[in-house]
């Protein structure tokens, strides 16, 4: 059962990321590129890396792909016709039919039943949030306070580069 | 866990570090550039007493090995923390004069200093990876804060870009050295070193992010670019204190982690130099703009360093250590005087054949900038000869008498494109006449300062040199004992 | 071990299955003609032509921003939050310290007018 989950989760993820790159319109690439990061997330999961999937869903699936869009709809939005158009349910279902026949195909012919190795106990032990959180904050603690640092100087930084006005005197090229 | 001890450890980093807040705290309430410079300049220096203080006491490990403190932490730190506060004292005025001084710059620049103090002392492969990125990100916003010109905002992307790029490569050596020995601890992954492949990618996919932050010549392409449009004095903070954090991280990492029996990388070492030696000095040799010179002259001296750090012996690394220390002077100063010749109005004051003739209008500045080009040169009376003949005289004993050779004929070469800014001043004569202003008192007495030690230091600087070897023999031998 | 994931599973699912069929139920329901001139923005009854690049505040730019870091932060606050009471006074600690280095960062946004969207008041003038 596990070897197929993972059979079919690599196999969406490479297709996701194939679709992503050849797809023409941008919305639907930044699609693909969210369900590449929900396979991935599945794909940590697997290996009892827990913290990280959440995290890959939090941050990358949702944050970093809200900016993707963000992006895309203020800068590309000479072509709304193709926007909204294209998108057909029936395409991304038949997208997955595909993805989950192939993947079939590949699980019992490439027999991949004993492929996986077990994930050691330890290892299991380690992927998970309480884990995680044992050593984030007694021995990393002074990472930890340099990250606060370093996000708080990003917020300085973004405002700075964005705030001031452009100065004309200054100008010499 | 005692707080207590951790904290008095990188005491110069949370002071820094809680400057760096307050400042922005300030700034956020009122717009007062004078008690952002105050509390700037005061936290920089309380930072370096106490770190030049922390080089004479006892060497040791703080918050659960994530960072050591004394020896070559200690001195990592002092010269990190001179050049910060030597750039900070020659940026206000600058900066003014060239109606960008904002209260985030003194913000932005305490917080990269924490991250660098982070760096230098940093015994953990992740404190490493924060410190860079701390460090990086607070230059990337640095390099554009003259949004007039497209040269800087072209700087700031180019250097976020590649920052970014190099950055992969350092997190994924790190990743692959912790699959191969399971361990982030620098004495811990030498102890688990083996010679497999993933230890060698590992530890060759760490060098290139760490190559390309000292701008090595594979690795170097970013640096013209961004030196040339970022505001001067950030330049020269970039140049010296970034570029000495980069490199004592190399230093540490080599010393400790990666044990020369299981990689040979003295030789990957050695060609690196051999390029950027070669290179540096070549390209500089035909650039007009005083800016880029003073770019592809870094990236020469960053070859002289690596020489030391092929040697790979205790007198190596302190030579690497004084080097550092000898670099950041004349550079500074260097720097600040090409920035007090911007700022004058009409004329573009980085080319440098706008430098005719100006020798003799300010005498003073044109003095200074002839003291720190002879001491890049490495001319005897100079501290950059002091350094140029360690790196030179550990080069020979530890057996690369190539790289020895090649060291002094690429400091031949480099007499020409440093003599060149004066000839121009002194034995041309001026197609223009220029007015010239005033500098004040601060930026005056800053660069003289900086004059005397390079003076200083090139005279007497066995004192500096005996403690430099002697903490790292000190730390040699622990190193060997195994902790 | 796949137990445990069974109700994140279920809601999985479930959010699939719903958003498939509310919008195969609005469009067997719902009357659909497709016309290109419903796609044409109205504007006065003029054919609105112009630079397709737009120049937009560069307030979204900081919101954006501003929304990754304080985004990021989550991730650390996270590990925290699902074992605070095993971790101890010292931690809480620790824990209160990082959300004030990062509460200066909030204060500067606020203190200078970008998450200010009335532009007339904003840091823009």
């Amino acid at each position: 059962m596990i070897t197929y989950i993972f059979v079919f989760l690599a196999v969406l993820a490479v297709a996701s990321a194939l679709a992503m790159v050849i797809s023409k319109n941008t919305v639907n690439s930044a699609l693909f590129l969210v369900l590449n990061m929900v396979s991935l997330a599945g794909l940590f999961l697997l290996l009892k890396a827990q913290f990280l999937a959440v995290i890959q869903i939090l941050v990358y699936a949702g944050a970093i792909m809200v900016l993707f869009l963000f992006v895309i709809m203020l800068l590309n939005v000479e072509d709304e016709e193709s926007l909204f158009s294209r998108f057909r349910v029936k395409y991304f279902v038949a997208f997955l039919v595909g993805i989950a026949v192939f993947s079939q195909l590949l699980y019992s012919i490439g027999s991949f039943s004993e492929m996986l190795p077990e994930v050691a106990p330890e290892m299991t032990e380690a992927g998970t949030v309480e884990a995680v959180g044992e050593v984030l904050y007694s021995q990393y603690l002074l990472p930890f306070h340099i990250i606060a640092l370093l996000l708080t100087a990003a917020v300085n930084g973004a405002l700075m580069i964005a705030q001031h006005k452009i100065k004309p005197g200054a100008s010499n090229d | 866990m005692d707080y207590l001890h951790d904290i008095n450890a990188f005491l110069p980093g949370v002071i820094v570090a809680l400057a760096g807040l307050v400042t922005i705290t300030i700034d956020a309430y009122k717009n007062d550039h004078g008690s952002i410079y105050g509390l700037t300049v005061f936290s920089l220096l309380a930072g370096l007493i106490l770190s030049v203080m922390d080089m004479f006491g006892p060497v040791g490990e703080a918050f659960t090995g994530m960072i050591t403190y004394g020896g070559v932490s200690a001195f990592g730190s002092s010269v990190v923390l001179f050049g910060a506060l030597f750039c900070v004292l020659i940026s206000r005025e600058y900066l003014s004069a060239i109606d960008h001084e904002y209260g985030e710059v003194y913000s932005l620049l305490l917080i990269a200093t924490a991250g660098m103090l982070g760096l230098v002392s940093a015994n953990n492969l992740i404190m490493i990876f924060i410190g860079i990125e701390t460090m990086s990100i607070c230059l990337y916003v640095l390099a554009g804060i003259i949004k007039g010109q497209k040269i800087g905002a072209e700087a700031s992307l180019k250097y976020f870009l590649l920052g970014a790029f190099s950055t992969g490569f350092l997190l994924y050596g790190m990743a692959l050295l912790y699959g191969a020995t399971g361990s982030l601890y620098l004495t811990e992954i030498a102890e688990g070193a083996s010679s497999d492949l993933l230890f060698i990618a590992g530890a060759a996919l760490l060098l290139v992010g760490f190559f390309f932050k000292v701008s090595a010549v594979p690795f170097h392409m970013w640096t013209p670019d961004v030196y040339q449009g970022t505001p001067t004095t950030i330049t020269a903070y970039m140049a010296t204190a970034s570029k000495s954090a980069a490199f004592v991280a190399l230093l540490i990492v080599l010393s400790k982690m990666i044990p020369a029996e299981t990689a040979n990388w003295a030789g990957v070492i050695e060609v690196i130099a051999i390029l950027t030696m070669v290179m540096g000095n070549l390209i500089a040799i035909v650039q007009d703009n005083i800016k880029r010179m003073l770019a592809y002259s870094s990236i020469a001296h960053a070859g002289y360093l690596l020489v030391g750090l092929a040697a790979g012996t205790p007198e190596g690394y302190s030579a690497v250590l004084f080097y550092l220390f000898a670099y950041t002077i004349m550079n500074i100063g260097a720097f600040g005087v090409v920035a007090y010749y911007e700022r004058q109005q009409g004329l573009d004051f980085t080319d440098i054949n706008n430098y005719v003739g100006l020798g003799f209008k300010k005498p003073l500045m044109g003095v200074l900038l002839s003291f720190f080009l002879f001491s890049l040169v490495g001319i005897p009376p100079f501290v950059g000869f002091v350094g140029k003949y360690l790196i030179f005289a550990a080069a020979i004993n530890a057996g690369y008498i190539a790289l020895a050779v090649i060291l002094a004929l690429a400091s031949a070469a480099s007499v020409y494109y440093y003599l060149r800014p004066m000839v121009y001043m002194y034995f041309k004569d001026p197609h223009k006449d220029v007015p010239l202003v005033r500098s004040g008192i601060v930026f005056r007495s800053t660069l003289v300062v900086l004059a005397a030690l390079t003076l200083y230091f090139g005279i007497a600087f066995g004192d500096l040199h005996n403690l430099l070897s002697s903490f790292y023999t000190a730390d040699w031998v622990t190193h060997l004992v195994g902790q | 071990m796949f137990e445990n994931y069974l109700p994140i599973a279920i809601l999985a699912g479930v959010a699939v299955v719903l958003a498939i069929l509310l919008m195969t139920l609005s469009r067997v329901l719902g009357p659909y003609r497709p016309n290109k001139t419903k796609l044409d923005p109205y504007e006065s009854g003029m054919d609105p032509v112009g630079d397709a690049a737009n120049r937009y505040s560069i307030s979204f730019y900081l919101v954006a921003i501003a929304f990754i870091v304080f985004d990021v932060e989550v991730v650390f606050v996270y590990p925290w939050a699902v074992s605070y009471l095993d971790f101890g006074p010292g931690t809480l600690v620790s824990m209160i310290i990082f959300i004030l280095e990062l509460y200066v960062g909030l204060i500067y946004l606020i203190k200078k007018g970008a998450l200010d969207w009335d532009l007339k008041k904003g840091m823009f003038n």
